[in-house]
């Protein structure tokens, strides 16, 4: 009776939406069992997931004995704790150092320790627009690889390095930093180039741009150590990580070039005919008009050549430079440790993750800040 | 009138820089010009330091005894073969990776690519995670773990991991797998699929005419999964079944017989696959999204059914987005596949760019060996992706 007297006829107040279909019930029926298909293919999920997370936890971490002194210590360790056999990530943390350096000369490691800080100063100005005095610091970004350059190799005052002594995650820096930096204006060059009016210079460019994306970059690298001396005059020598910092900047250079292109090609002629009608110089129309709208719309191309430049800084094991990688199974070489290669890989697979899925979100970011549509 | 000539080769001068038609020959014939100064160059240079160390440029080595041997062959090879030999066993074994691992990373990638479209949040995530560790690790990372699990965790032949019944060996020497012996009936078979294939190809065309003219509408996938398929398989139970089995036997330490797949090459294989496929995912999912719902909708509306509409509208729309990235992911699994010699698998460069080269001592032939044929590659891949793409192009106004 009560019940049917709390309203006033034909004002019934709106229920409470069901249980089933608000708050997190309703939100695990529509996403998760909404339909046959749905829940068997959330059971297998859950069942592979129920494969394949926890033993890998277990070896990452539960398991994972993180001091010790060798690989038997490892064991005997684990065996004490009543453990599976984990992973052994005191080899890593022994071996961090030369993972981190190379072979790079104990007493002087401070040389790196301040390029890196120089780099990342220099990089700040550039990748974000909100920072205080950033034309002074663009200033700085420009002279700061070359006082990275001479901290790293010495001369004039500091101790000189030779470049075999670089490894470890500071030659990847080296080689992805320099090849990022160094390919992007040539792969500008190469893609105006190949759209220009002149047919000797856009064949130049076409040849240029198709021969290097037809061959593996490990090729080029076997060229640049192998062959290389021979096209110099007789006598001379080339540093071999000067000979792979070319090689790696033309190999992307010419990708950032066909990503440019694609990006020139989307920008409406029109854009080119108001320009000269404006009187504007090619040079001119080019700088205000046209590349920065085809730039725009190249970033996220362009973010992945540099990711995968910097993800082929590893092939470099291959004709004997010693990256992360190479520094590893270098270290493997040590009776105490052997075998432990999956240790090394998941460590490196790890830094490598990090810095390309930055990478890649910062294109989101860019994106978005230069997203001027509706 | 000596001001006047004066003033006209001036002008000429002047127009060589700032005349905009003018000036574009200028700049065109210094870059050539340099070029080829480059060229010219580099080429006395070789030829100075190789004349200085007493080698010529020539081939004539590729007809000399290789004295290696690689422990995967296609073709018949042993160390008193040629280089050339050699070096087309690194091809074949190239392409074999490539054309496998294009077949992989297409179907893996695809199925990728649609789970990452799902509405289940729960796989949805799951992929998504998945794909972005494998994109954003190197894949001589990828290829390097896969070969160390392969090589460090499965068992040694003696307690090979069984799977399918006895059908599959894993060990960390290989994986093994019955070998099928063909008896001669087995021709029959392979004609009878052949028939089958040609049959399908005439059917399609017939159907189709059929369609247009009466609107009537055969299954077509069915009768010609019956032709390829179920009809060699009828003719090989009526040719006595000439087909038998290899099976591989422990013996010693190792299997003997069957056919075996060599962790280099699985382990290459996978990792390749694995790697592309992510990418491949990417790809799929951006030119499903590309699709307007509007198509869908439309589709509906006009009363087709949803896996009709998927096969008729959305598909066919979708690979026109798919397929120019696809090419160039293809043409990446081929050049990545150079990756092999980090883990031993004999391709082309660990052939006649390796160990050719490391005996002979011929580093300018044997590169440009390596380098024409993966240009060749490329060429043929891109050529016959445009060719496909220019087939699937929307026809425009």
């Amino acid at each position: 009776m009560s019940t049917e007297l709390s309203h006033v006829v034909g004002e019934h107040p709106d229920l409470p939406p069901p249980v089933t279909e608000v708050g997190v019930i309703g939100w695990i029926r529509h996403n998760l069992f909404s339909s046959t298909s749905n829940i068997v293919i959330t059971v297998l999920t859950l069942y592979l997931l129920y494969v394949i997370v926890p033993p890998m936890l277990n070896w990452l971490f539960l398991d994972a004995v993180f001091s010790a002194d060798s690989r038997d210590d490892c064991r005997a360790i684990a065996e004490a704790a009543g453990d599976e056999l984990g992973a052994c990530w005191a080899f890593i943390g022994k071996r961090f150092e030369i993972f981190v350096y190379g072979f790079y000369p104990a007493e002087e490691r401070w040389r790196v320790n301040i390029s890196f800080v120089l780099m990342i100063a220099a990089l700040i100005p550039v990748l974000f627009d909100n920072v205080p005095n950033r034309k002074q610091g663009l200033w700085f970004s420009l002279a700061a690889p070359v006082i990275i350059c001479w901290l790293l190799i010495g001369g004039m005052g500091l101790t000189p390095v030779p470049t075999d002594k670089f490894g470890g995650f500071m030659l990847t820096l080296t080689i992805g930093v320099t090849g990022i930096v160094g390919s992007l204006p040539i792969g500008i060059a190469l893609a105006l180039g190949r759209q220009s009016h002149m047919p000797a210079l856009r064949m130049v460019c076409v040849a240029f741009i198709e021969f290097i994306r037809g061959v593996p970059l490990i090729t080029l690298l076997f060229v640049a150590s192998t062959m290389l001396n021979y096209f110099l005059p007789p006598g001379t020598t080339f540093d071999l990580l000067l000979r792979v910092l070319i090689m790696v900047t033309l190999f992307s250079s010419a990708y950032i070039a066909e990503v440019i292109r694609g990006g020139l090609q989307a920008i409406p002629k029109g854009q080119i005919e108001a320009a000269d009608s404006m009187g504007l110089k090619y040079w001119q129309s080019m700088r205000l008009i046209i590349l920065p709208q085809a730039l725009k719309i190249s970033i996220p191309g362009i973010v992945n050549t540099f990711i995968g430049l910097y993800k082929d800084t590893t092939l470099v094991i291959i004709i004997g430079l010693f990256d992360p990688l190479g520094m590893g199974r270098a270290s493997l070489a040590d009776t105490k440790w052997q075998g432990l290669s999956t240790e090394i890989y998941v460590f490196v697979a790890i830094f490598f993750f990090v810095s390309c899925f930055s990478m890649a979100r910062y294109s989101l970011y860019l994106e978005k800040k230069l997203h001027t549509g509706h | 009138m000596t001001a006047e000539t004066s003033s006209g080769n001036t002008s000429l001068l002047y127009r060589l820089f700032f005349d905009k038609e003018l000036r574009s020959v200028t700049i065109q014939v210094i870059t050539m010009a340099l070029i080829i100064a480059f060229f010219f160059f580099i080429v006395s240079n070789a030829i100075t330091n190789l004349e200085t160390i007493g080698k010529g440029y020539s081939f004539d080595f590729l007809w000399d005894a290789s004295n290696y041997d690689i422990n995967q062959t296609l073709i018949e090879y042993d160390s008193r073969s040629p280089h050339w030999k050699a070096a087309v066993v690194g091809i074949l074994n190239t392409l074999l990776v490539a054309v496998a691992g294009i077949i992989l990373s297409t179907i893996v990638g695809f199925l990728l690519g649609v789970l990452r479209l799902s509405s289940n949040w729960l796989i949805n995530r799951t992929v998504y995670v998945y794909i972005e560790y494998v994109r954003n690790v190197p894949v001589l990372l990828h290829i390097l773990l896969v070969h160390g699990i392969i090589v460090n965790n499965l068992p040694v032949p003696k307690n090979a991991m069984m799977a399918f019944d006895g059908t599959l060996f894993l060990t960390n020497r290989g994986f093994y797998t019955p070998k099928p012996l063909f008896e001669p009936a087995m021709w029959a078979v392979l004609i009878a699929f052949v028939i089958g294939i040609a049959f399908t190809i005439w059917f399609k065309g017939y159907a189709k005419k059929i369609q247009d003219a009466t609107g009537k509408i055969y299954p077509v996938l069915w009768i010609s999964l019956g032709a390829i398929l179920l009809f060699p398989i009828i003719v090989f139970f009526l040719a006595g079944m000439p087909l038998s089995w290899d099976y591989p036997l422990l013996q010693g330490f190792n299997f003997k017989g069957g056919l075996v797949l060599r962790p280099e090459f699985v382990a290459l294989w996978i990792a390749l696959s694995l790697y592309t496929a992510a990418f491949i995912a990417e790809i799929v999912r951006a030119g499903i999204q590309a699709i307007s719902h509007g198509q869908t909708e439309a589709a509906f509306a006009l009363g087709i059914k949803p896996s009709r509409t998927m096969q008729l509208i959305i598909i066919p729309q979708a690979l026109r987005v798919i397929i120019p990235p696809l090419s160039s992911q293809y043409l990446n699994i081929t050049k990545n596949s150079s990756l092999a010699i980090a883990i031993g698998y004999m391709d082309i460069v660990a052939t006649i760019g390796g160990i050719s080269l490391n005996q002979t001592g011929r580093e300018m032939e044997c590169m440009t060996i390596v380098l024409g044929i993966y240009l060749a590659f490329s060429l043929m891949i891109s050529a016959f992706m445009n060719w496909y793409n220019k087939r699937m192009k929307l026809v425009e106004r």
